[in-house]
Parts: C-alpha cells; structure tokens; sequence
C-alpha cells in the first residue's frame, strides 16, 4: 500500500480555553474539532463538506500546520509533521501548500504578484538568481492561465478569477504533493468558478497532485471530489465515496444537507462546470 | 505649513536681518515696513528670530517624532508579531510609561540634563513612543489572521522577512499619519520647554523663549507675543490638518 501524501490521525482542537488565575475557574473552550483522521493519495481529491462552523476550515488548517492541534498527528509524505518547531518544519512545508478562499485578502497587496508567487522559491530554492527566479515565476503563469507580462503588477489590478490563479501559482512553485483548497471558489462567479475547477483538475491530473478541498457547494464537491467527508460540529458524522454520499447518504445531517441543497437541473449544472 | 517649512530651511536668506544681533537704538520698535513684526527689548528683529526659531521647532519636532517612530515601531511590531507573553509583556510596560504625564516626565528629565536642542530631541523622542507602539502592534494583530499572511507562513518564510515585507508595508499608512500627528505634538512640547527656559537657550531663537521673552512687554510690546504665538498655531493645525487629510485620503472607508 502507498504511503497517502496527506495524513491526519485523532485531531483536535479548542478555541478560547483558557488555564484560569491560579489553577481555579479555568475555561475549557469551546470544541472547535473533535476527533478527524483524514488521508488523501496522490491524484485524489477528498472533500470536506459542512456549514460554517462545522470546523472545516480549522481541520485544513491544522492540516497545514498553520494551528497547533491540541492533539492528533499530522503527516506530510509519511513523515510526522506535527510537533515540530518552526525551522524544523521550513524545509518541508514545500510539500503541501494552500489555497485560500477570498481572492482578495490572498496577496499581499503591496507586493507585486511576481514577488507574491516568487516567495516560495526564495525559501526553499535560495540559490537561484533573479533571472531564474523570474523565468519559473513566468513558466507557473503561464500554466496558470495567465500572462506572464502582467508580473509586474499589483493584486489590486486583477480580478477574482485572475487573483485566484495568482495564489494557485504561488502554491503550485514550490511543486507540492498536495494542495489544501480552503473553498477556493466559493467567493467567484460560477463562469469563473468553472475555468478555475477546470484548472484544478487539470493540474491535478499532470502532476497527480493530491487534494484536500474544503467546500460548502455540493454541486461543485460532487463534481470534483473521489471521496467525501461530512463534518457536523466539530465531528466527522459520514464518510464515503462520492457516489455512496450523493447517491445512499446514511447520516441524517447528509441527507438534511442534500435536500437544503436541491440541483434542480443536475444536467445543466454538469454542462456548465464542464465547459 | 510647506511655507513654514520652506522659509525655516531658507531662513538664512531670506531673513532680512541676523537674529541675534542686538542694536539699542532700535528698542522695542512696533511693526513698520523696516521691520514687518517689530523688534524687541534687545532690538532684535522679532520676523528674522521666527524665521531661525522656525527651523528649531521643527527640527526638533521631526528629529523626535524620527526617534519616537522607531522606537515605538519596533517595539508595537516585536509584540504584535510575536503575540502570546511577549506581546504582553511589552504592552504592560508600555502602559507603565503611558501612565507618567508626558510633560512632567520630560521637565524632570530635562532638569537633570543640560538644556540642549538635542538633549530636547531625545528626551520628547523617547518619552512619546507609547501611541505608536500602540498602533503598529493593533495593525500588526489584526494584520495576523489575513490569508496572505497565511499564505506566506504556509511558504515558510522567515520571521524577518515577514515583519519587514508583509506586515511593517501593510500598516505603514497609520503609522504615517500619526507620524505627521506627532510632529505638531513635539512642536508644542518643544514651545513649552523653551518657554519654561527649559528649551532652546538664549540667545538662540526659538518660538518658546521668544514668547518668554515677549511676556515681560506684553503691555507695551504686543508684537513680541502674537508673532511667534501665530506661528505655533499656524505650525501645530498645519501639521495636525495634514495629518488628519492623510488619514482620510489613505482611508477609502
């Protein structure tokens, strides 16, 4: 059996505990993640779905180790990434990268998107020169669907749907095993969230990239998705392939979910996305 | 207030007269075209002493504020980054120095030292740095939790280059504003010193000692008291508006 590219063990977080003046009227928190185990292969895409608050976008980042979990293992490629002090962790935070979900708060916006998608190279490749740094840079727009002409200029002169590709293409430079998509698209147009699902599955398919992609759209989880896994407060209440979660949900809370979202026209719905 | 600032750095030339030197004759003269603001009890002339007590109050005022924005800066940024212990750590202490009334603390310090215009620069620099620390570490918390910050500790970028290229480029627009703010503070601090005989010494002009100077006469002189009076006030609103038409234009919200 391979080794998943992604691997969480008994995940766990609390927000807002606190330890209390000397050992007395503490505050335990409010459970934001209780018990996830999760692991993605390489080529597949596994979908968290559930409302807000479910602990979706905590469990991706824990996942990347951008929140300490309060317990649970993480594994990058197999090896154990949690637990490890910041500069332990650097050298290999370039096999899993990120894609976060509002294009605009993404990019630095006083920086230019050349050295916004540059960053990566400069961490874990320090020994290129600019020329080299600037042609990869040019290379990754260009597989990103965008002109590499536009390097010079700053987020704020580009749309949701070009932004979006920009902080693909950052993640993408320091060519990571897998991507954690936290609704990457839920903040775009469904046009444009077509051309960016279209590129997703296309990176993914060249470069048999795994995927962990966080979402709240069923339509769009259905489409993308080989397995999904249902959250409901902090829990993992159902787990399964796309098929068995859409087709014979088992947990009430899915089936709720399901039915709060009807595709009216499952047909044209797929004719759009695959455009 | 450009003006302000343009005839204090030409003041060597376009003073029509040399601000210290004393002439009997013409004692305590009222305002003529000779001498647009008159002169004082010396008989020097009160226009070209403003001029060169122009370029005091203001060096002194961007000296400081230079002084107290790095310190201030430096520190708001160490507590804002690093969060946790540190971060209050640094705030207590702050709020320790933020409790001495700022201008009692520089006459006191000032009272151990000789009054000299840089000795002026380092003490109101190192006793107004608390606003600004203040306000980079509420920049840099809120600044914490953006996805492009994120993004950048996902990359594994370094705590300097974060601080420097991510979060220092992304708060400078208040600190700008309460930088140009705190010129007209240290203005006001430097006039008050100089008033008390604490400031600028005499013979050197400064607007503070000239008022002192002027308040002896102020019933027979009244030149040598609203001249350099108007120009600290025109100085601080100039500087307080400037920093206000900043925050509104670097604000779109």
């Amino acid at each position: 059996m391979t080794t998943p590219v992604l691997e969480a063990q008994g995940l766990q977080k609390r927000f807002g505990a606190s330890k209390g003046w000397f050992g007395r009227g503490g505050n335990p928190g409010k459970a934001a993640v209780q018990r996830v185990s999760l692991s993605v292969n390489a080529g597949e895409t596994l979908a968290i779905v559930g409302e807000s608050g479910s602990g979706k976008s905590t469990t991706a980042r824990m996942v990347m180790r951008l929140i300490e979990p309060d317990a649970g293992t993480v594994h990058w490629q197999g090896d154990i990434v949690s637990g490890l002090n910041n500069r332990a962790l650097r050298p290999l935070r370039n096999r899993v990268q990120m894609v976060f979900q509002d294009p605009f708060a993404s990019l630095n916006p006083r920086m230019t998107i050349e050295n916004s998608i540059a960053e990566g190279l400069r961490v874990h490749q320090p020994k290129l020169t600019r020329t080299e740094r600037r042609q990869r840079v040019a290379e990754m727009l260009g597989r990103c669907g965008l002109d590499a002409a536009m390097m010079a200029r700053y987020p704020h002169q580009f749309s949701g749907g070009q932004r979006q590709r920009i902080g693909i293409a950052r993640a993408l430079i320091v060519q990571p095993a897998a991507l954690v998509l936290d609704e990457p698209v839920s903040a775009l147009d469904v046009s444009v969230q077509a051309q960016i699902l279209n590129l997703l599955q296309e990176l993914q398919l060249t470069q048999q990239l795994a995927y962990l992609f966080i979402s709240h759209d069923l339509s769009v989880v259905r489409h993308v998705a080989d397995r999904v896994l249902v959250m409901l407060q902090g829990e993992v209440v159902e787990q399964g392939t796309v098929e068995a979660i859409f087709t014979n949900p088992q947990h009430p809370y899915t089936r709720r979910l399901l039915a709060a979202k009807p595709i009216s026209h499952p047909a044209e719905r797929e004719e759009i996305v695959a455009e | 207030m450009t003006t302000v600032a343009l005839l204090a750095l030409l003041a060597p030339w376009v003073a029509p007269f040399d601000p210290v030197a004393i002439d009997v004759h013409q004692m305590l003269l009222a305002p003529s075209w000779q001498h647009w603001c008159g002169t004082d009890s010396l008989g020097r002339d009160v226009l070209s002493r403003m001029l060169y007590g122009a370029r005091v109050s203001l060096a002194v005022g961007f000296v400081a504020v230079g002084i107290s924005v790095v310190i201030g800066a430096a520190l708001g940024a160490w507590a804002g980054y690093s969060g946790g212990r540190v971060d209050g750590a640094i705030m207590r202490a702050t709020d320790m120095v933020l409790c001495f009334p700022t201008f009692f603390l520089i006459l006191a310090v000032i009272a151990f030292l000789t009054p000299s215009i840089w000795n002026i620069m380092i003490v109101i620099g190192l006793t107004s740095w608390m606003g600004v620390a203040r306000l980079v570490r509420a920049e840099f918390l809120s600044l914490r939790h953006q996805e492009f910050i994120l993004a950048a500790r996902a990359l594994g970028t370094s705590g300097w280059r974060m601080v420097l290229a991510y979060f220092l480029p992304n708060a400078i627009g208040p600190l700008l504003v309460s930088s140009v703010l705190g010129v007209a503070g240290a203005v006001l601090i430097e006039s008050g010193l100089s008033f008390l005989g604490l400031g600028v010494q005499p013979p050197d002009p400064s607007w503070g000692n000239m008022l002192t100077d002027g308040k002896d006469n102020i019933q027979i002189a009244w030149w040598l008291s609203l001249y350099p009076g108007l120009a600290i006030l025109v100085t601080v609103l100039g500087y307080n508006l400037l920093g206000e038409g900043l925050r509104d234009w670097l604000d779109p919200r």
